[in-house]
């Protein structure tokens, strides 16, 4: 590694000088490219963008568009080709594996659609994986994971398995898991894919309503009125921002 | 993530994912059965001879020296036959040895043969007739359990006395006492004035099928010319090597025996049967561990490859846990306390089969004894099978992309 890409590796960024240095998200000219075969895919192409605390944020496209891409790198689940990215003032765009794992853990609170729970383990266990990975004691680990299951509406659930809960439970468990270590971001993959529409419409409120706590969300989807319930749209096109509208209610 | 709470989780999953796959987890277990038990069981059998046979030669005194015409152990073909030129030891020798030896407690010759002995009508094939005097009852480990052992005077005299071995008294002379009775040796009689003790089995052989008799009688009525022994015991233990320097120089004063000639007799000791029994079973212990190695690895590639099902089986929940915040540690941790796991629960399985073929080994073939060591061996090795088997598909696991991972059906 030669010296200049050492200096954009310093993790702390908190340069008076930087105008992004407040946003809580900052991607500055980010481009992901994957080999396919022979080919290069470009999945994203320059894209910037910052997202500031508290912000309620639907990020909409195509399939192939490149949202997932960008998702995948906003969750810290992937890092960029070129570019940077600044989560919470830590540039994460040069980060290994493992401090990857420890970023997600402490900055991101995942809900997938087809929620991802442990099959195997009751909703308790699943909710306090977070903590086991963050290192929290046992009886306080406990203690947030039942605040959390509480939050979300099933403090009479935190025995069952994934298999006795039906789908708008289990997923009310996933944004439960999200939120117990208290993350900058609530990062949502189609949080209502799997779900029927009421059921759908009763986590969409859930996670209104965890906005209006304060909390920043990014919501995934393809569905316009889901998009619509954000406050901000990001919408992706060929691995380019198409448009950025900001809501006005 | 402390550690102690990362073994806790892995414990936990290992156990699910264990209870998940019953079939599964017991037949991946069934290869290291059998590989901890070819470990445990030869761990057993290997000890149990071993302490089968310090029993055995424990009939040998350790501090007693037994020179002899013959070394116990040739190496060739060739010592053994030039020990055959070598002058038998005589009565003359032992006598010598007794007068010129300052560091010997005691010191008896033996002539051996083997006679048909008579009672009555009862007659006793084979029976070892032993000719010694009464320092025998110091260098051997007899002891008289009735009448008395040979005196001075009756090896001194040629008194037709002789103390017989239990079988002796039992074969011949069934419910009657044999004190005082008189037996038939070649048509010599003999009066019986003790019985010794029962001293059990050497290699095999019974040890109280024998008749002693003083050894003048022995030359003067069974064998004049006998290859005989001599027995020196040591008078301690702690200045062995001395010992048996001043008896070497001894032995080769009454040879005659020039510097530069060698030694025309062998001093043998407990220790060299000790040394060549430890060479065998050293030999077994190696064929052992070859078999058991060739057991454990084939028992460890089944746990390899299932526990590479595992991974591949669980690709999302591995995609999960990464995104959640589980490092590369975390997971390889996790999935290698699963395969110890799995290999530790069959190495309980096979300590408890074991434990059973031990005791039912004892009872009806050889004496086997499974020690504490050997189980802990047994429980370690299966541990480390299930580490060094689970290493690789732990550490793919590990190195998965949790972007690949989440999208795998």
């Amino acid at each position: 590694m030669d010296g200049w890409q050492c200096f954009h590796a310093d993790p702390i960024i908190r340069s008076f000088n930087n105008p992004f240095a407040m946003s809580l998200i900052h991607l500055q000219q980010i481009s992901r490219r994957y080999k396919m075969g022979g080919e290069t895919v470009h999945a994203l192409r320059d894209v910037s963008l910052d997202i500031q605390r508290g912000e309620y944020v639907a990020i909409m496209g195509p399939s192939g568009s490149g949202k997932s891409t960008l998702m995948n790198l906003i969750g810290c689940l992937d890092t960029p080709s070129t570019g940077h990215y600044v989560l919470n003032g830590v540039s994460v765009s040069q980060m290994g594996d493992n401090q990857l794992a420890e970023i997600r853990n402490r900055e991101i609170g995942f809900v997938f659609q087809t929620f991802n729970l442990l099959a195997r383990s009751n909703a308790l266990h699943n909710v306090e994986l977070p903590l086991i990975y963050a290192g929290v004691p046992a009886d306080e680990r406990r203690r947030n994971a039942l605040e959390a299951l509480a939050n979300v509406g099933l403090a009479d659930r935190v025995h069952h398995k994934p298999n006795e809960l039906s789908g708008g439970q289990r997923q009310r468990v996933a944004v439960a898991r999200a939120l117990v270590n208290k993350p900058s971001i609530l990062l949502a993959d189609e949080p209502t894919g799997n779900l029927d529409s009421k059921t759908g419409n009763e986590i969409m409120a859930l996670i209104e309503e965890l906005s209006r706590k304060g909390n920043t969300i990014i919501v995934v989807t393809h569905e316009e009125d889901i998009a619509r319930q954000a406050r901000r749209i990001i919408r992706i096109r060929d691995g380019l921002i198409a448009s950025d509208e900001t809501l006005t209610k | 993530m402390n550690f102690l709470s990362e073994i806790r989780e892995g414990l936990g999953i290992s156990w699910a994912a264990l209870r998940a796959n019953k079939m599964r987890s017991v037949l991946a277990t069934l290869g290291i059965v059998i590989g901890i038990l070819t470990v445990t069981l030869m761990g057993a059998a290997i000890n149990g001879l071993n302490q089968a046979f310090i029993r055995n030669v424990s009939s040998l005194g350790a501090n007693v020296f037994y020179v002899s015409r013959y070394k116990w152990f040739n190496s060739s073909y060739a010592d053994w036959i030039s020990m055959r030129r070598r002058p038998p030891i005589t009565l003359a020798d032992s006598e010598n040895t007794a007068r010129l030896l300052t560091t010997a407690q005691a010191v008896a010759p033996l002539a051996s043969d083997e006679d048909t002995v008579k009672y009555k009508t009862r007659s006793a094939d084979s029976v070892e007739i032993d000719g010694t005097t009464e320092a025998y009852l110091q260098t051997s480990d007899v002891d008289v359990a009735d009448g008395r052992f040979l005196t001075a005077a009756d090896a001194g005299g040629t008194q037709p006395v002789c103390v017989i071995g239990n079988d002796v008294a039992t074969n011949l002379f069934r419910g009657e006492s044999p004190l005082g009775k008189r037996l038939l040796i070649e048509d010599n009689s003999f009066q019986v004035v003790g019985v010794l003790q029962k001293q059990g089995m050497m290699f095999g052989n019974s040890l109280d099928n024998r008749i002693i008799v003083p050894l003048r009688e022995f030359l003067a009525e069974i064998w004049s010319r006998p290859n005989m022994e001599i027995q020196v015991k040591a008078s301690s233990v702690a200045r062995l090597d001395e010992a048996q320097e001043e008896l070497r120089q001894v032995m080769r004063q009454i040879r005659h025996l020039r510097p530069d000639q060698p030694d025309n007799f062998s001093i043998n000791q407990q220790d060299q049967i000790v040394t060549w029994f430890h060479a065998q079973t050293a030999v077994i212990a190696i064929i052992g561990l070859f078999v058991t190695s060739l057991a454990l690895f084939v028992g460890g590639i089944g746990i390899m490859n299932i526990m590479f099902v595992s991974v591949v089986e669980r690709t999302r929940e591995i995609g999960v846990r990464k995104a959640i915040g589980a490092k590369r540690r975390t997971i390889l941790l996790q999935f290698l306390i699963e395969a110890a796991t799995i290999c530790l629960f069959g190495g309980f399985i096979a300590l408890g089969i074991a434990w059973v073929a031990t005791l039912a080994v004892t009872k009806w073939m050889f004496p086997a004894n499974l020690s504490a060591g050997i189980v802990i061996i047994s429980v370690l090795v299966s541990v480390m099978t299930g580490l060094v088997s689970g290493f690789l598909p732990a550490w793919r696991a590990a190195r998965m992309d949790p972007v690949e991972a989440l999208r795998s059906e």
